[in-house]
């Protein structure tokens, strides 16, 4: 048992360095890029990966590895504020309807009941068709569906503590509501709360650079993963490499970010 | 025992069914009255949006005129009640861009969706079960690490490039398959295989632990102790056992379904209802919109309340659990 628990904190080790790595070629993407991202040049469109280019060229001749490693930036701060977004909303919505109660927890439930019988993609797609394309629409309408499932958790997870010893004690002692969630619920469901975001930020990354494939995020010409793949759509039989780099791309990210959730599980879920 | 499950029968069909039917009617409200507040929210309206889908650029007095008589003026609750009195008759209104009426639309292109769909589904059982349960009885054996690493990567592979690949590799090199899509069964082979793969990846995860639970349980021990065939104990006892989980995770995946087939329509021209909306939301023909999302929710809810009952038929202690609470 206490073998298996150091084999996981080792990994959570090894994985947060990895994701940390991403992060920080994220952040210093331009400063990394061999190219300016923007500059197109004329003589070389569409010319396959070499020595100059090791990912080719798009196009308009602009380099596809320095887009890549610009473009990396812009998902990860979406995918990050998309999840600091879902989990607040959720965490707090949860724990007022759990400790509330009730009337408020009945409207609160049957709202989410609601956003839930929408297959979430669909609804997504739906919600930055009306609203309109662009960045921060996705990101909106993505949280608008996601924050459902954080809600539900913190919720039920509410409910069960409220009525525990220490919760009791605090109430006796004196503690204001919102001291009590604050201090005592707060603690209990947060690491449930960060095992279940660790664990979904893969899905949203996926999902947000889904969308903008769909052409409904990203304005061009500033560079995003999602659509440069929608944009190699149509030189897939001439231009290969542009839609198999930014898709490598992706996948990695989402791998390690997939990797580091089921270690951070492994380590906060006292089950295993 | 005559007793009992004629009290289990009666909670099912008073309790049960009722106030999951009761559920949904409230639901759809909801489904409905918030499709309906975002699409009025939207920047342009329909008076709007008519003249220009008939190539006329509307002065200021016209469109308010339009709008008169087209009833937008009205409070937004006066106007949701009408438009779902003409939904509740079928009629979701008229596409702005073709000028068909949307159900029309919608009934023409639903098949094509639950073709694929339908053809995911399938493909994604026949191969995710014997993957599955191989992993689980060859637990932490080579084979179960090689399909758990494969399901590994095919969960976080992004289904909008796994189209692209696939597209590329046997329809632009291989050339077995078209690109462009016929709506024929050649045709169908790649998109079902973009929305099966991840599908049943995960799939497989999940037998997998669903199978070693049960394996794990006192009643295989027994069984083995008896001298009863692995087979027989994994066919009769170990399956039946681990089937609730499944099911229900069948019925959530038609939602991811339904939803992963508007991008993997698009990619592969697929004519279903999927590439339908993403045309729909290019253009903002909002009726087609609100029409998609209502038949979508309509779908999802009436699958997961099957799913439910199929859950409560398959496991009787549930059944008899929820019922004993419910009574009391």
């Amino acid at each position: 048992m206490h073998k298996s628990k150091n084999k996981a904190a080792i990994r959570l080790g090894i994985f947060s360095v990895m994701a940390l790595l991403l992060i920080g070629i994220a952040v210093c993407g331009s400063l990394l890029a061999p190219y300016d991202p923007l500059a197109s040049d004329y003589t070389i469109p569409l010319s396959p990966p070499d020595a100059l280019h090791l990912c080719g060229t798009d196009k308009l001749g602009r380099d596809v590895l320095s887009r890549i490693l610009c473009g990396a930036g812009s998902s990860f701060f979406l995918t990050f504020v998309m999840a600091a977004l879902v989990t607040v909303i959720g965490t707090v919505v949860g724990m007022v309807a759990g400790y509330a109660g009730g009337l408020t927890d009945s409207i609160l439930m049957r709202c989410m009941d609601i956003l839930l019988a929408f297959p979430g993609s669909v609804f997504a797609i739906a919600v930055t068709g009306i609203i309109g394309v662009g960045i921060f629409n996705t990101v909106a309408a993505l949280a608008l569906v996601w924050w459902t499932k954080y809600a539900r958790l913190v919720r039920s997870m509410t409910v069960s503590l409220k009525d525990r010893d220490f919760v009791w004690q605090a109430r006796f002692g004196g503690a204001s509501e919102s001291k009590i969630l604050l201090c005592c619920i707060l603690p209990e469901v947060l690491p449930q709360v960060v095992t279940m975001a660790a664990m979904d930020i893969g899905n949203m990354m996926i999902s947000l650079a889904g969308l903008s494939f769909l052409g409904l995020a990203s304005q061009p010409p500033a560079p995003e993963w999602g659509y440069m793949l929608y944009e190699s759509r149509q030189y897939m039989q001439t231009a290969p490499w542009m839609m198999i780099f930014p898709g490598i791309a992706l996948l990695v990210t989402v791998m390690v970010f997939n990797l580091l959730g089921d270690s951070v599980r492994d380590v906060l879920d006292p089950k295993n | 025992m005559e007793n009992r499950l004629s009290g289990v029968k009666r909670y099912f069909t008073r309790h049960f069914v009722q106030r999951r039917l009761a559920e949904l009617i409230f639901v759809l409200l909801g489904v409905t009255f918030l499709t309906f507040i975002i699409t009025s929210a939207a920047p342009s309206d329909a008076a709007e949006m008519y003249f220009l889908s008939h190539g006329i650029t509307p002065s200021e007095t016209l469109l308010e005129q339009t709008r008169q008589e087209m009833g937008l003026n009205a409070p937004v609750l006066v106007r949701y009640v009408r438009w779902l009195g003409e939904a509740l008759t079928g009629n979701l209104g008229e596409s702005y861009q073709f000028g068909e009426s949307v159900f029309a639309q919608l009934s023409r292109k639903l098949p094509a969706t639950v073709q694929l769909a339908g053809g995911a589904l399938v493909v994604t059982v026949a191969v995710s079960f014997p993957l599955g349960i191989a992993a689980a009885v060859r637990k932490n054996k080579l084979a179960d690490w090689l399909i758990r690493l494969i399901s590994f990567v095919g969960i976080s592979l992004p289904n909008f490039w796994l189209a692209l690949i696939l597209l590329y590799y046997f329809g632009v090199v291989l050339k077995w398959f078209p690109v462009i899509s016929a709506g024929d069964l050649k045709s169908m082979v790649l998109p079902v295989m973009t929305l099966a793969i991840p599908l049943c990846c995960s799939y497989v995860r999940q037998i997998r632990t669903a199978v070693l639970e049960e394996l794990g349980r006192e009643y295989v021990t027994g069984a083995r102790a008896r001298g009863i065939p692995e087979w027989r104990i994994m066919a009769g006892h170990v399956l039946p056992g681990a089937l609730t989980p499944i099911v229900t995770m069948i019925c959530l995946s038609i939602g991811s379904l339904l939803g992963g087939a508007a991008i993997v329509e698009t990619i592969f021209g697929w004519p279903g209802i999927g590439s339908m909306v993403v045309d729909a939301i290019r253009v903002r023909d909002y009726p087609v919109i609100q029409g998609y999302v209502i038949w979508m929710a309509v779908i999802y809810l009436g699958v997961s309340l099957l799913g439910d009952i199929a859950c409560r038929l398959l496991d009787p202690q549930l059944r008899r659990r929820k019922g004993a609470t419910a009574d009391a």
